[in-house]
């Protein structure tokens, strides 16, 4: 494997083959109480072992410190981000840290809200940043307890500073690397003060240079669909053409006969040809003739659906929120307000499609992947090959972009390295027209939303009506009373102030694969939310802004409620008071709401809370002549407690913005007769260069602890551009996307 | 069977068949995987490469068309340009994912090889080939612009 001069991606394995003993340190793990032993273990490994991976640092006697990472990075920035954490409380250079991913151990990496290695939910950074400040504030203590024992001098009267430590009435310092050994025989402290958030000089600090940009800007940077081993060979997988059918029979004779094919065998999900090379095995996968069995397939196509879907809009569905009597408030309101809303299924089409490598030997499997679901991956391979998870070794690389694609997709090569006796290694890869038609897909939803106004145009009355899958199969952790808490997801969490409050849902099965899709269900229930609510506001004669900030004067946590919620959600389901009116005006301010705009163009607005954080966009919007929609520029609000890095949090703002854009103005996934329509980036179109606005990114100061950013930015900019396509047109988007068949 | 190509200015002897994509001969005969594959057809860009100084898609390029030709991957990119915009893409963090970069960055590069201070509209023209989906087009264009900015100074000062 390769890696750059910032980030190692070498494993324990490795280095221990090739000898430690020039880099011999120090190696911090997590605070874990001695109680289950493992933090005891992992230090007695440490002093033997120097580079035992049970640990979240190491310092070595080069001077650099390495951070383990126990997250995947994707383009998100966590290496950075874990990296930044540690530094801080270490108080190292940052030209002297380095990142590696973490080996797959759940016990020492897990997901502190998964309980499982994995990274998702937009909570790298919260559930990992106790965590990892206590690591650095550790390692920090024994660096300075290593010096205050050589220099003999009272530990209170040292200093560091930028990877020195220093005493300043002797004048004597030294390196990090120089005490590194030395501080490896400290004991561990049994406490340690985390630094005051205002004495931060590295989180927050306006711009660190991110740990993976040198590699990313080489080709240097390896994905798993480049890695490679001696001998490995390429397998493609003919899976059927209807969902939920299965391999009949299959004729590979044509296959075998082309040149460079090895072997064709049948796997759980279809037929996979295994050749010497990419051309050799997609040629031999079209020369595969197989017969499915399609008896139990999904046949129906998006007509179908939607006519179900329509009718089921019509009937009441499991309540997932109720505050006061909405039937009753409805019946009585002055004037009511209806609008029904159409969401297609979304591809992930992460630009690197699903891959992986597989070694499989009799007593090992070895795993090369970009995978989230470390846990998973480490599972399911365990299961398929009756190795145990021990016996499992996973080798994280770099994502191609995951967007809640990538969980786990080394499944299907873990089958075909068993199938073919791990002869030799095997390099799985997905092509575009794999991906497109074979996702797990953002499901389709259709939304109903009545709302009532009082004489005095007083919203009095709010009912939102969901249909469609649930992307969780019956996980009985998130489904409470037949609620799929993710289905609602920024729909029963309304936080305006309304008396009268009915959410309900529907989740009918279908055998069309779902998935989370970035940002779940709050990608369609904030659209919906946002628009009806200026449909409301128009109605009531308000401005949209004025509107919505007269709602959000009251904490909805203190308002009576029936919300169906699992209890480890329920802290977080609504942001802290007023941290949504709080974007909401700032990005007002921001965008000089209220301003003239010229004719054809126009302002939107909209606010969501989701993973913690509270988002508000404004965009502003050019409608031509002929109709077309430009977004011109964004301007976000964003809250999500201390900012780490600020410029990679712009950075997920700006993304955000663009991946959402894509979705909304033509991005739909149909079926016809069971069939995916779509195969690649020419009729499934994604934004590009030409169509990316202005984003303009302001960040509220904060000093509380962190919370959720790569998924919060996506919900709100659908609605906001909508909302300004009204303002410039007087027409309303219900129906997405904007451009279909595009 | 095998080709001669000239790749990243070292002639290559490369055992594949002649109508095989350039992308393939590339990532798995010379083993360079900073060119990606990511869609197949033309219609992404990770697959971009420079034959001649033109930036072409690798993966509907068959390797026997360009026997003969100059190709460079992002492995074998020089000069004053090539090292700008790197230097840029690193200043700017333009990279999230980084899978589309280096197609990025080749189109870059021949866009700045050919005009020396791109409008917005050139950056469009030349940039709206590569598709990037965690969407940071808004840093590669400041890129571009930097780059152009630093090398409008550097010949201003008659360097």
């Amino acid at each position: 494997m390769r890696g750059d001069s910032k980030i190692a991606c070498v494993s324990r394995r490795r280095f221990l083959a090739t000898g430690a003993s020039s880099t011999a340190g120090l190696v911090v793990g997590f605070y874990a109480p001695t109680s289950n032993g493992f933090f005891a273990r992992m230090l007695a490994e440490s002093r033997e072992m120097v580079f035992a991976p049970n640990a979240f640092l190491r310092v070595a006697t080069d001077n650099t410190v390495t951070v383990v990472s126990k997250h995947q990075e994707a383009g998100q920035g966590i290496y950075t981000g874990l990296a930044t954490i540690i530094a801080e409380e270490l108080d190292a250079d940052w030209s002297q840290v380095r990142v590696e991913p973490a080996p797959a151990d759940r016990d020492l990496y897990k997901n502190l809200q998964f309980g499982s290695q994995g990274t998702g939910g937009s909570n790298s950074i919260a559930n990992s940043y106790e965590q990892y400040r206590r690591a650095g504030a550790t390692a920090r203590a024994m660096l300075v307890a290593a010096a205050a024992d050589r220099w003999r001098v009272p530990s209170g009267e040292i200093t560091v500073e930028k990877g020195l430590v220093k005493h300043a009435s002797s004048r004597r310092q030294a390196s990090f690397g120089k005490l590194a050994q030395a501080a490896a025989s400290v004991p561990i402290p049994a406490q340690v003060t985390l630094k005051d958030p205002k004495n931060f000089t590295l989180i927050g600090a306006e711009h660190l240079p991110r740990l993976d940009s040198r590699a990313k800007t080489t080709g240097k940077a390896v994905f798993a669909i480049d890695s490679s081993l001696p001998d490995m060979a390429i397998a493609l997988v003919a899976r059927p053409p209807l969902f939920g059918s299965t391999v009949k029979t299959f004729d590979a004779a044509k296959t075998k006969a082309v040149p460079g094919v090895l072997d064709v065998v049948k796997i759980s999900t279809g037929v996979a040809v295994v050749a010497k090379s990419f051309p050799a095995a997609k040629q031999g996968r079209e020369a595969l003739r197989i017969e499915w069995d399609e008896s139990k397939a999904e046949k129906r196509g998006t007509p179908e659906f939607l006519a179900q879907y329509r009718s089921l809009l019509e009937q009441p569905g499991a309540v997932a929120r109720r505050d006061g009597d909405c039937i009753r408030a409805l019946a009585r309101a002055a004037r009511t307000l209806t609008a029904t809303f159409e969401f297609p299924y979304l591809a992930h089409a992460t630009m690197e499609p699903l891959s992986a490598v597989v070694r499989l030997s009799a007593n090992q499997c070895d795993i090369w992947t970009g995978d989230w679901d470390v846990s998973g991956v480490q599972d399911d391979a365990s299961r398929i090959t009756g190795l145990t998870a021990q016996q499992v070794h996973i080798h994280t690389l770099y994502g191609g972009g995951s967007f809640g694609r990538r969980g786990s997709g080394a499944s299907e090569v873990v089958e075909v390295a068993k199938a073919i006796g791990g002869r030799f290694p095997v390099k799985l890869f997905w092509t575009r027209e794999d991906d497109m038609r074979g996702d797990a897909y953002r499901p389709m939803y259709l939304h109903k939303l009545d709302a009532g106004l009082d004489e005095q145009g007083n919203l009095i009355a709010w009912q939102h009506r969901i249909v469609g899958q649930s992307v969780l199969g019956g996980d009985p952790g998130f489904i409470i009373d037949g609620i799929d808490v993710t289905s609602v997801a920024g729909a029963s969490t309304l936080p305006y102030d309304i008396p009268n409050i009915l959410v309900d849902l529907h989740s009918p099965v279908l055998g069309v694969p779902v998935d989370k899709w970035r940002s779940v269900g709050n990608s369609h229930n904030a659209f919906a939310v946002e628009t009806f609510l200026d449909d409301v506001a128009q109605a009531a004669g308000r401005d949209p802004y004025q509107f919505r900030r007269a709602l959000l004067m009251k904490d909805p946590r203190d308002k009576s409620m029936q919300l169906v919620a699992p209890d480890f959600m329920k802290p977080g389901l609504f942001a802290k008071f007023p941290r949504d009116r709080g974007v909401l005006e700032l990005a007002a301010e921001k965008s000089s709401w209220g301003t003239p705009l010229p004719p054809g163009k126009g302002r939107g607005l909209a606010v969501h809370y989701s993973f913690r954080t509270s988002v508000a966009h404004v965009a502003e919007v050019t409608v031509g002549s002929d109709g077309g929609v430009r977004v011109d520029r964004v301007v976000c609000a964003v809250d999500c407690g201390v900012a780490i890095n600020p410029d990679v949090l712009r950075a997920q703002m700006e993304g955000g913005v663009a991946f959402g854009l894509s979705a909304i103005l033509y991005g739909a996934i149909t079926l016809k007769n069971g069939k995916i329509e779509q195969s690649n980036f020419d009729d499934y179109r994604v934004l590009r260069m030409n169509e990316m606005p202005e984003v303009e990114v302001h960040i509220v100061p904060s000093t509380e602890a962190p919370t959720g950013i790569g998924e919060s930015v996506v919900p709100p900019i659908g609605p906001a551009v909508s909302n300004a396509i009204f303002a410039a047109t007087g027409k309303r988007v219900r129906t997405l996307p904007l451009y279909p068949n595009s | 069977m095998s080709i001669s190509l000239k790749l990243n200015n070292r002639t290559v002897q490369l055992n594949v068949t002649p109508d095989v994509p350039l992308l393939w001969a590339v990532r798995e005969a010379a083993g360079l995987t900073g060119t990606k594959y990511g869609c197949g057809i033309a219609q992404c860009g990770a697959c971009t490469v420079l034959v001649d100084g033109e930036p072409t898609r690798s993966c509907v390029t068959p390797v026997s068309s360009v026997s003969g030709k100059s190709v460079t991957t992002i492995e074998g990119v020089s000069g004053a340009t090539a090292r700008a915009v790197q230097s840029a893409w690193e200043k700017l963090d333009v990279a999230q994912c980084g899978y589309c970069q280096s197609g990025q960055i080749m189109s870059a590069i021949a866009l700045l090889q050919q005009n020396r201070s791109p409008t917005d509209g050139d950056i469009d023209d030349a940039m709206c080939g590569n598709i990037c989906r965690c969407g940071t087009y808004m840093r590669i264009r400041a890129a571009i612009h930097e780059v152009a900015q630093i090398k409008g100074q550097l010949s201003h000062a008659g360097r």
